[in-house]
């Protein structure tokens, strides 16, 4: 129905669209520059108006009739068994639905029967209504506007208003999901401190993680909340990845934007990139199917105890993730520095390696600073690799090739462990937030650096 | 012949620095220089005039091998600086380089302090053994370069915060920081208003007396002003070079007239 209601409302639409468009010719007397606006711009605007008004109607009345219906389905369900508690009444309803459109329901009886009778004249009388509205609504909109179109009535511009609107709710809509994520981040934080009796210090300081080994006893133990080894573990990783990274990527830059030759870069630019199309999920089972066995075996054989989970293969192997991050942005940064700089430099006399040196890198370092931070927010954030390869473990080490854990692993065990989820929520969505701050610290900070570097040269 | 004997005979004595015979450049399968043929004395400010596209700065690049850095670009015939091959294999372009100094069209400062804008090639090359070497030589340059007044209070601002015309002196300085033979400029006012290329012209005029300057030019006055012989260029070739006087008061060839007279270009 909803479906041939929404078909309904496009037709008319686009009726309405080509009507007022030959209107609007019609208005012009064959001389179109007599009107204000070109007659599609009045198509346009009866077009918009139809639909918005159309589809206005269907979701309010759509929303409106299922509020409608079960309050007062539920009511009724209510008086028929006043002793059912509210799933049970749920349940029923859903019963009453199912036996009224004729699909299987989980059980019948007298109460679910007539339940389903009372639904199937509420539905039916709400299909009616929903119907008659939308037809009215369209037919209302549309007859505005075709009584519009004349030769000084302004299409162009009022369309252009309504798309404005559209075009605001749609960033309206972005902003309001990252409102609303970073309000239930910290809404539930707040919650798990709650919990934890204001004992933020035990979760900033602690050392000891196992949030979940207390919660039978009904409550959160403010000792085992200790957050240290996780971000330690997520720090070690994060350091062993850039260190990989950065050196390979800021090199393999300069490379590619000033010694290699057209072909050459034709070539490895593309292949570097697109070890950024390579999902993360294949960098993680590739880190503990291949990588940490060839290291523990290299260990073996030189007798160094390396773990099969540790923290040097995670890093390694997400530094190599991060390379192309690093390197393509580092690449542009520095084949934006102006040819009028090189150029400067080479007319003192100066060698391509003293002016990579002494110019073109200074002048692109707080490009490749941001390049870098990015990577760190990609390393600080990624999950993964960390997930396969670094282990689960709460271990409050420095040696890499120990197991580690970091916060995003400790998040993926939190969730999708067997804890009921209102528990396992809290400290996980704390994780989250702590990590969010972390990660945002670092993207402002890299924007300042952008910010600044703009200032230098233009 | 001469407006005025006393300067023809003058530039007469001048030893040739530069001599370029049967200069061809190409750019991938585009002639763009045609059989060029000159002779560029020292201490003397030589103008290159010519409509846009005729081939002029091609040329000036040919002068301190700057066309090496463009990969399609090849050049053929000779340039003999002092008598030596400048494309001679064992020429290093970067030593030729900073023989031969050059000031581009847009001020191109490096995002680096006004101090540290002069000293740059000072410090690449060495030439300074100390820092209160290198400040006697950034003030000396920047004195030349006609800007130290406006400058001396704020040497470790960055040069990128000066003024374009200010920008453009910074650029000069920088390159006869280096202490080059000769200096390459290639439209060195295009980019200022009139009081500072009044104040550039006269700083060009000033230099001639220690280096050889060569000068790209759109403006026939400003060839006029501050050079002593003048190259005409059309469509890649040496139309005429002669006397700066000569070439603006009666020029051998008729191109030379329409485009003095404003008719071509």
């Amino acid at each position: 129905m909803t479906a041939v209601l929404t078909a309904f409302i496009f037709v008319v639409a686009i009726a309405s669209f080509f009507l007022a468009k030959f209107r609007a010719q019609a208005a012009s007397g064959g001389e179109p520059s007599r009107l204000h606006s070109r007659p599609s711009y009045h198509g346009f605007y009866s077009f918009l108006w139809v639909l918005l008004s159309g589809l206005g109607v269907l979701i309010t009345l759509s929303l409106a009739s299922n509020y409608h219906i079960n309050t007062s389905l539920l009511g009724a369900i209510h008086d028929a068994l006043p002793d059912s508690v509210f799933i049970e009444r749920e349940l029923i309803l859903t019963d009453a639905k199912a036996i009224a459109t004729g699909t299987v329901a989980s059980k019948t009886g007298e109460v679910r029967e007539a339940i389903a009778a009372e639904y199937s004249g509420l539905a039916n009388t709400w299909a009616w209504v929903r119907m008659l509205g939308v037809i009215a609504g369209v037919l209302a909109a549309a007859g505005h506007t075709q009584r519009n179109v004349n030769v000084e009535f302004r299409a162009r511009n009022n369309s252009e208003k309504v798309v404005q609107v559209i075009l605001a709710a749609m960033a309206t809509i972005a902003v309001l999901t990252t409102v609303g994520i970073v309000g239930s981040l910290i809404f539930e934080t707040l919650n798990f401190f709650d919990k934890l009796d204001w004992r933020v210090d035990k979760y900033l300081f602690g050392t000891t993680w196992s949030p979940l080994s207390g919660v039978h006893h009904g409550s959160m133990d403010a000792d085992k909340v200790g957050a240290i080894p996780l971000f330690a573990g997520t720090l070690l990783i994060t350091l062993i990845a850039m260190f990989v990274a950065v050196p390979v990527g800021l090199f393999a830059a300069i490379y590619l934007s000033d010694f290699a030759s057209k072909r050459v870069r034709a070539f490895a630019k593309p292949m570097l990139e697109l070890l950024a199309g390579i999902p993360t999920v294949v960098y993680g089972f590739f880190a503990a199917i291949t990588v940490a066995p060839f290291f523990r075996n290299s260990g073996d054989f030189i007798g160094l105890p390396i773990s099969s989970e540790s923290a040097l293969v995670a890093g390694l192997v997400m530094g190599i993730m991060i390379i192309p991050f690093i390197s393509s942005l580092s690449d542009d940064v520095i084949n934006a520095v102006p040819q009028a700089m090189r150029d400067g430099s080479y007319g003192l006399g100066a060698t391509k390696a003293e002016t990579i040196r002494q110019v073109v890198l200074p002048a692109a370092l707080p490009g490749m600073v941001s390049a870098v931070l990015l990577g760190f927010s990609r390393a600080v954030g990624e999950t993964m690799i960390v997930v396969m390869a670094a282990g689960q473990g709460a271990n409050l080490t420095a040696n890499p090739f120990e197991a580690v854990t970091t916060v995003t692993v400790q998040i993926v065990m939190l969730i999708t462990g067997d804890t009921e989820a209102e528990t396992a929520a809290g400290p996980a969505f704390t994780l989250g937030f702590t990590l969010f701050c972390v990660t945002l610290l670092m993207n402002v900070l890299a924007q300042r650096i952008v910010r600044r570097y703009r200032e230098m040269y233009d | 012949m001469y407006d005025d004997p006393k300067l023809g005979a003058h530039v007469d004595q001048k030893a040739i620095k530069i001599s370029a015979s049967d200069v061809q450049v190409f750019y991938g399968d585009n002639q763009a220089i045609k059989d060029v043929n000159v002779e560029i004395q020292d201490k003397t400010v030589t103008a290159f005039i010519g409509p846009s596209g005729c081939g002029k700065s091609t040329f000036l690049r040919c002068l301190n091998r700057m066309n090496d850095t463009i990969d399609v670009c090849r050049i053929e015939g000779s340039i003999l600086m002092d008598g030596e091959d400048i494309y001679d294999k064992r020429v290093d372009p970067v030593q030729l380089r900073a023989k031969v100094g050059m000031v581009f069209q847009k001020p191109n400062p490096f995002p680096k302090s006004i101090y540290d804008n002069i000293a740059y090639g000072p410090r690449i090359h060495g030439m300074a053994k100390s820092k209160a070497d290198l400040d006697v030589i950034v003030e000396k340059s920047l004195r030349r370069g006609a800007i130290w007044n406006e400058v001396k209070d704020r040497l470790h601002a960055p040069g990128t915060g000066l003024s374009g015309g200010q920008q453009q002196r910074l650029c000069i300085a920088r390159a006869i920081a280096t202490e080059p033979e000769i200096l390459l400029m290639d439209e060195p006012c295009s980019a200022l208003d009139p009081i500072a290329t009044a104040q550039v012209e006269e700083l060009i005029d000033e230099l001639r007396e220690n280096f050889s300057v060569v000068i790209v030019t759109h403006s026939m006055q400003q060839a006029a002003r501050v050079s002593q012989r003048t190259a005409f260029f059309h469509l890649g070739n040496l139309v005429e070079y002669d006397e700066t006087s000569k070439i603006f008061t009666n020029p051998t060839d008729e191109r030379t007239e329409s485009y003095i007279t404003g008719r071509i270009g």
